[in-house]
């Protein structure tokens, strides 16, 4: 019987080996068990390598073990991770003539998933199908959240998978035993072990996940509500519910009815442009970054969020947090000149960020960064009233400046409809390269005003739209914005040359 | 202290005969070294024979009593002038480390050792890292024994074959007064089996007896003439006593017939792998019983001419199986059979990849290529069972190859090294990319992402000589960067002293985090653990200081990103001329976390108040940039689905493993970045005025929160 056993450094792939090995030896059986760990201790991948055999008859020789897994020839292959459980697929240990696969389908983000400026995620899907066309059979859910259920960790449910599995011909009695022996928390392993082992035995499949829209709760709700259902196709209300319930949650009723005033003038657009075959596929996308934009984050609406109660119940879920236990919350803040401008009443505001020596004298008091405790009563009273300031939101100078922006986006878009459906749904979508805060925001910003300056340079050129796509991911493939910069050079320098491939 | 205990470990090394020895390989060899009579053990220490180090460090009372002496050596090349002590005395000496890397740093004691022969028996044991997991680069330590003419086992990996290979390694060093290298490549030192135990026995000839009677040969000292003398002697005397001695005792050996139209020769070490090879091609049974003559070498070098001869007289061809370049043990097997008239076809890398390692697959394809030119009719009896080949998988498997993202290593939560780089880049954001020199170390990290900083690295403790031709008045002066590992094994004189003596006008970023951590977390001299059996606290500061180094500048903790980044700044601008060394000390977390959590544990159930500090990130806020993610890479800083209908992209999220280093807080703030961080303190067994001000604030927060909510209601959707 041949094993491999995939895990990340910290995963107790080990641990799992020598319980198997522990398994096999008191069945009588011989047992041999290998590894390369090294530096992939450090949040690399190590496959750990177990072969056993039953006591040969007297006079026979023992068997010759081979120290790594050969390709068709093993027969269980356990992976504590999604990708991991792939990675052996394509390395080709996991075959359907032979081997039970056990996976867990919850993910390990990889570093480059992780630092994407965008959606790096890898595609489960694709995996999963690997995964069940290439074992012989497979048993596969989310052992990690089981495992933090049980209170333990992800080698107890993988090894309970392992024995339900029945790849191997050992009694469960021996896999609670090696674990027993094993002196280390072994009433929460044996928990989670039994656990795996019964999930196993369902092996349930891996759920998606379809977000709800609620139905409205109050008079203005059941107002606005009314203007989508009659406003909008039947497949957007979802998202432009989202949008009116972000626009409410953000400012008022009145904020909300404008956000639909200016989602219906597109749909006017789209319904028009006739190239839109009934899918409505601009207003869908504006619908969405309309909302995000209108809702940008400035420090009122920071405030506001880092306030409400339901926030507090969350970071007390996200730190686990005992049951009446105390928890402090520090705050990481480092408001900048420009932003407490941003927040002053328009022409005030525009003053002072105009002013040198405003900015000079208020500098040191900016330098630093502030720490706010907003479970003391200082820190929050004080971000409170800044969350306060809501109803004067109208009046701020950063209001006035990302609704000026705003407006010339949806012109863009409703320019361009006319002529080019698919170049003003991309358009739309540039709003996505405007994120984060602070630097971060003002990045995103040029990125996006330097797309809008090709797009209004080159307008009329044959396949726009993809050019525009291709400097947005461009504007998200990097930091620095060598790319993007690169995409802009290729575009100035000819419409043969730009952007192929 | 190092990264694990290994009192459990210690305990099996007190075996006594008859009874069964189960554990690691690497394990093995150090019982088999207790079983052989040592007098001496140094080394140090590296992936995949750390173990060995880690072990004997944690058995020094077993030591004591048996009267061998060891030693943590300073660096390999201590290591291997250690052996000095079997030159003139009849002390059987091992020493070990890491390979290729480690021999390199040896090379000139070992060839002195080498040169002047020994009276003891002299044993190298080699953690030969190549192929899958291995850090280094891809070379054979088979070159270094034959330059210097040093024998090299290469034994079955098996417990059994290796402890024997032990025992019969120090005899081998004796009958030919020639040090033996013991190779083992790195899945044969973590391989777990057993084996027959044998009682220990102390040294017959002990260090304290040698000291008491010294005894000196002038002729062992390489020094005209006797240098001379010395090579006649190996190739008069050494050589064919070692071949002698490999003869008599059957140290390689023979499986299958003897008769045969092919035959496969194999080095000890591959053994395993080639029987699974020709057992799924049909050729051999489970226990290794083939039809096919196979010769296996446990010896490597020197080779047996009178046995290679008679294996191959009556064949058409034989297979050599050798992995790695160039191919020496081909090109000697041609020189032999060419000379003897032997007419049999040597077979190797033609069949058989000229680079890379010799997996189960690749051999399997290997000798089936051999049979089908040189012997058809086997295979056709053969049921096979044929490895798949990446292209015979499905195409949409395939496909998934580009989809999986790579697990490059990175730097642990919570590890003090983090912040160092993220100040890096801070600083290059600034004042524009400059020349980076790397070390060896956990710190060489940063040359993967999320950091991708560094230029080159040249090996241990070599990062400050890396950059010392960029000494030039440029707008950017060039960084260095060593561990204090490095800094320990020779970085002190290759790196600072040379920068103090060439005036280099450099910057050195020594990173320390008071432990060799990639080894494995052992001792060193700036270690502030107290140590029973080594001395420690010697601050790299003094050293630098003592050097010549006037620019020096300590951070005791390198999480204060905003210092550490000033600092790096300043080093960077400062028109002071001179090497300028910033020493950034923080524990390694790995090493804390290990001695900590159990204490605070402790300390909880006990009633005692405490205080556990962890990061997180506000869903509701984070927007899916990842900036923060770009300059930290912490495994506990990840990301998560976006909860956030209308948002697309995943947000960041800090999972429980969290050690609230505060990394994460320094870098928003730092860098001016996000407002979502928030550090969040659980106070466990609170005090009563605790409770009294949690109730107050509660009764506060409460009212207000519930005040907006009630507003939030009725202007609900």
């Amino acid at each position: 019987m041949t094993v491999a056993i995939a895990a990340l450094g910290g995963q107790g792939g080990g641990v799992l080996a020598d319980w198997l090995v522990e398994v096999a030896q008191s069945q009588g059986w011989i047992v041999q068990s290998t590894s390369v760990p090294g530096v992939a201790q450090r949040t690399g991948t190590t496959v750990y390598y177990v072969e056993m055999a039953p006591k040969p008859a007297e006079g026979q020789r023992a068997p010759v073990m081979a120290l790594m897994p050969v390709p068709g020839d093993v027969h269980l292959v356990v992976a504590a991770e999604l990708m991991e459980a792939g990675r052996a697929v394509v390395r080709g240990i996991v075959t359907p003539e032979r081997t039970t696969l056990v996976a867990s389908s919850h993910r390990v983000y990889g570093i480059t998933e992780k630092s994407s400026m965008g959606d790096g995620i890898a595609d489960a899907n694709a995996v999963l199908a690997a995964l069940h066309s290439q074992s012989r059979r497979l048993v596969c859910f989310d052992m990690e959240t089981l495992a933090q259920e049980k209170g333990s960790v992800i080698s107890s449910v993988l090894f309970g998978a392992v024995a339900a599995s029945a790849a191997l011909p050992f009694p469960r009695a021996a896999y609670e035993h090696a674990i027993t022996k094993s002196g280390v928390a072994v009433k929460d392993s044996l928990n989670a072990f039994a656990a795996g082992f019964e999930r196993a035995l369902q092996t349930a499949p891996v759920a998606g996940v379809v977000p709800p829209s609620s139905e409205p709760t109050t008079a203005q709700g059941r107002e606005l509500d009314e203007q989508i259902k009659r406003d909008f196709p039947a497949h957007l209300h979802g998202l432009v519910r989202e949008g009116v319930k972000r626009m409410l949650d953000y400012q008022d009723a009145d904020y909300a009815r404008w956000y639909l005033q200016r989602l219906g003038e597109l749909r006017n657009v789209d319904a028009q442009s006739g190239a839109a075959g009934g899918d409505y596929s601009l207003t869908g996308a504006v619908a969405r970054h309309l909302a995000l934009w209108m809702a940008y984050e400035d420090t009122i609406r920071v405030a506001d969020l880092k306030t409400r109660g339901s926030r507090f119940q969350r970071f007390r879920d996200d730190v686990k947090a005992g049951e009446g236990q105390i928890v402090d919350v520090v705050e990481f803040m480092h408001p900048r000149f420009q932003e407490i401008c941003e927040t002053m009443p328009a022409g005030l505001g525009q003053r002072l960020m105009n002013c040198p020596r405003a900015q000079r004298w208020s500098a040191p008091l900016f330098r630093k960064g502030r720490l706010m405790k907003t479970t003391r009563i200082t820190g929050f009273v004080m971000l409170y009233f800044l969350a306060g300031l809501r109803r004067w939101r109208r009046g701020t100078l950063r209001y006035r400046v990302e609704q000026e922006r705003i407006d010339g986006w949806l012109s863009r878009i409703t320019r361009t409809a006319a002529t080019d459906y698919a170049l003003a749904v991309e358009v739309a979508q540039c709003q996505r390269v405007i994120k984060g805060y602070s630097d971060t925001h003002e990045r995103g910003l040029r990125s996006y005003q330097s797309i809008m300056a090709a797009l209004d340079a080159n307008l009329g050129r044959e396949g726009l739209a993809l050019t525009i796509k291709r400097l947005r991911d461009a504007a998200l493939a990097d930091e620095e914005g060598v790319q993007l910069r690169a995409a802009l050079a290729a575009l100035a320098a000819g419409p043969d040359t730009a952007l192929r491939g | 202290m190092a990264e694990r205990s290994f009192a459990q470990e210690v305990g099996t090394l007190r075996a006594g005969a008859g009874e069964v020895f189960h554990g690691e390989g690497i394990l093995a060899v150090t019982k088999a070294l207790l079983q052989s009579g040592v007098g001496y053990v140094g080394g140090y220490q590296g992936a995949p024979i750390s173990h060995l180090m880690d072990v004997l460090s944690d058995a020094q009372s077993l030591l004591k009593e048996l009267g061998v002496h060891f030693e943590a050596s300073a660096s390999e090349a201590s290591a291997a002038a250690m052996l000095a002590a079997s030159v003139n005395y009849p002390i059987r000496g091992a020493v070990t480390w890491k390979s290729t890397v480690g021999t390199n740093v040896a090379s000139d004691a070992l060839a002195n050792v080498a040169s002047g022969g020994v009276t003891g028996g002299a044993l190298i044991i080699i953690g030969e890292d190549y192929g899958e997991g291995s850090s280094i680069m891809q070379e054979r330590s088979h070159a270094f024994a034959m330059k210097s003419q040093m024998w090299l086992l290469d034994p079955r990996p098996n417990l059994e074959s290796i402890v024997a290979a032990v025992q019969y390694g120090f005899e081998l060093s004796e009958a030919s007064n020639t040090p033996v290298m013991l190779e083992l490549r790195i899945r044969a030192c973590h391989v777990y089996g057993s084996f027959i135990a044998s009682d220990n026995r102390g040294p017959e000839f002990t260090v304290q007896d040698a000291l008491d009677q010294p005894h000196r040969d002038v002729n062992r000292i390489v020094l005209p003439p006797a240098n001379f003398l010395h090579e006649q002697e190996k190739i008069q005397r050494r050589w064919p006593a070692a071949v002698d001695f490999i003869r008599q005792r059957r140290l390689n050996e023979f499986f299958g017939p003897s008769q045969g139209e092919v035959g496969l020769i194999v080095q000890g070490g591959l053994y395993n792998t080639l029987v699974r090879a020709l057992e799924l091609l049909g050729l051999a049974d489970a226990g290794g019983q083939t039809d096919l003559p196979m010769y296996v070498m446990n010896v490597t070098y020197p080779l047996v001419d009178e046995e290679v001869i008679e294996f191959c007289r009556d064949k058409q061809a034989v297979l050599i199986i050798e992995e790695g370049q160039p191919e020496f043990i081909e090109q000697a097997l041609n020189s032999i059979l060419r000379n003897a008239d032997v007419a049999a076809r040597v077979v190797g890398k033609a069949v058989l990849p000229r680079a890379g390692e010799y997996t189960g697959a690749v051999m399997q394809r290997g000798v089936k290529t051999f049979l089908e030119r040189h012997a058809p009719q086997r295979l056709q009896v053969a049921q096979p069972l044929l490895a798949p080949q990446s292209t015979d998988l499905p195409k949409h498997v395939q496909a998934l190859a580009g989809l999986l993202p790579v697990r490059p290593a990175g730097f642990c939560t919570g590890c003090p090294e983090r912040p160092i780089f993220t100040a890096m880049k801070l600083v290059q954001r600034e004042i524009g990319n400059f020349h980076v020199s790397c070390d060896i170390g956990c710190h060489l990290f940063s040359i993967l992402p999320p950091f991708n900083i560094g230029n080159t690295t040249m090996g241990y403790g070599l990062g400050a000589a890396g950059a010392s031709a960029f000494n030039q008045p440029r707008r950017q002066r060039a960084v260095a960067v060593m561990g204090d590992g490095g800094f320990w094994h020779n970085g002190l004189t290759s790196g600072v002293g040379n920068a103090v003596f060439n005036q280099t006008d450099n910057v050195l970023l020594v990173v320390d985090n008071g432990y060799s951590a990639a080894t494995g977390g052992q001792d060193i001299l700036s270690s502030r653990a107290i140590n029973p059996s080594k001395s420690t606290r010697h601050p790299i500061a003094d050293a630098v200081r003592g050097v010549g180094v006037k620019w020096l500048r300590v951070i005791d903790r390198t999480y204060d990103i905003a210092r550490m980044r000033d600092t790096l700044r300043e080093a960077m601008t400062t028109p002071e001329k001179g090497p300028k060394v910033i020493l950034a000390s923080s524990e390694c977390m790995l090493n804390r976390q290990r001695r900590e959590r159990p204490a605070l544990r402790q300390a909880i159930k006990s009633g005692k108040r405490m205080v556990r500090e962890r990061f997180g990130v506000d869903a509701d806020t984070c927007t899916g940039d990842h900036s923060c993610i770009r300059l930290s890479g912490c495994p506990s800083l990840t990301i998560r689905p976006n909860p956030d209908p209308l948002r697309q992209d995943p947000i960041a999220h800090v999972e429980n493993s969290c050690v609230g280093c505060g990394v994460c807080g320094e870098v928003a703030h730092a860098a001016v970045l996000c407002p979502s961080f928030y550090r969040a303190q659980l106070v466990f067994n609170p005090t009563r005025w605790d409770r009294f001000m949690a109730g107050l604030r509660g009764v506060v927060i409460g009212f207000l929160q519930r005040r907006g909510e009630r507003r939030r209601l009725r202007h609900a959707f």
